[in-house]
């Protein structure tokens, strides 16, 4: 056998360990670090404008349709939720908190149908929403193709998508991302 | 012959008992069917390892219902896939499409067979060269010891 051969023999298996090893080790770092979701789902909706929808208000309040993302003033956020969600309850302080600094967010009610629910739900955690707009039947929601309660999605000023994100909000991924893209879209 | 008439008279029943009722959507068997192999083949995203045929999620009944009503309508089952990956994206589809994003993929069983062989070469062993043969002082040796 040639050195050379001899050497490959080794070499090629101790490379393929290493390269793996680096590589999960990698993705369970990121996992840890909430860097890094192998179940979130890239979003067909980016780089596009919301589909066409009409939805009425709720708990007093206006609703929206997607001729009212055109062009919003600045960049916004619109956040599916609902009362029953309880990642939608982790997430309200977030909201409340981002509302405050000065950034619009429509809410969208998710398929919300128990009377009074949502209203108890405003009272006890603070509306956040400029508009509040229900999707009872979720019909809208699959259009959005929305998968779970709560996301969130930024519309930059001329009416595109620029992220969506599945799952509560919290301080690192606002940190992360949801500040970078507001300087970003600003 | 007038039992005869009067059966026949009842055989459009037939195709009404063809009829079935799933997730709150009318449809003749033949639809059923056909809904049922695009719902095979699209997955969950709720549980992600299911498909929407054999979920119970909420999700994936309200889109097994999309999926039948368009198939009365006559849609067809690439355009009802259209519609999902529209909104889901190609994650939807259990089975990816091949596309560059899946190049590497499709290509894996291929390039493992590769490997393969190149770990074959790598490995395979060379004969070893025959020994030379004996000379004359040699023989003479062994001849020696074998006394």
């Amino acid at each position: 056998m040639s050195p050379l051969r001899r050497r490959l023999l080794f070499g090629i298996p101790l490379a393929v360990v290493v390269g793996g090893g680096t590589g999960f080790y990698t993705i369970l770092r990121r996992m840890q670090e909430n860097d890094y979701d192998p179940h979130a789902l890239p979003s067909p909706l980016i780089g596009k404008r919301p589909p066409a929808f009409t939805l009425p208000g709720t708990a007093g309040m206006q609703g929206f349709s997607n001729t009212d993302l055109l062009a919003p003033p600045r960049p916004m956020l619109v956040n599916w939720f609902a009362s029953w969600c309880v990642p939608c309850l982790q997430e309200a302080p977030m909201l409340a908190q981002l509302a405050k600094s000065g950034l619009t967010i429509w809410g969208i009610d998710f398929e919300d149908n128990a009377a009074g629910a949502l209203q108890n739900f405003l009272a006890q955690n603070g509306n956040p929403y400029t508009r509040l707009a229900s999707d009872a039947s979720g019909l809208t929601a699959i259009n959005w193709g929305v998968y779970g309660v709560p996301e969130t999605y930024f519309i930059d000023k001329t009416g595109i998508v620029r992220w969506r994100y599945a799952g509560a909000l919290t301080d690192e991924v606002v940190a992360s991302t949801l500040n970078p893209l507001l300087k970003q879209y600003a | 012959m007038r039992i005869l008439i009067f059966l026949i008279a009842f055989l459009p029943s037939l195709a009404w008992a063809q009829m079935v009722t799933r997730d709150g959507v009318t449809l003749t068997q033949q639809q059923e069917t056909r809904a049922e192999a695009i719902g095979d083949q699209l997955r969950c995203l709720v549980c992600q390892n299911e498909s929407i045929e054999g979920s119970s999620a909420t999700l994936a009944k309200q889109l097994r219902i999309i999926i039948r009503q368009q198939v009365v309508t006559g849609a067809s089952s690439k355009d009802i896939k259209a519609y999902m990956v529209q909104r889901y994206g190609i994650f939807v589809l259990l089975k990816p499409p091949f596309m560059p994003l899946t190049w590497a993929l499709y290509a894996s069983p291929f390039i493992a067979v590769l490997l393969g062989f190149l770990a074959y070469w790598v490995a395979r062993r060379t004969p070893a060269p025959p020994a030379p043969p004996l000379s004359d002082a040699d023989r003479a040796r062994l001849n020696e010891l074998l006394e």
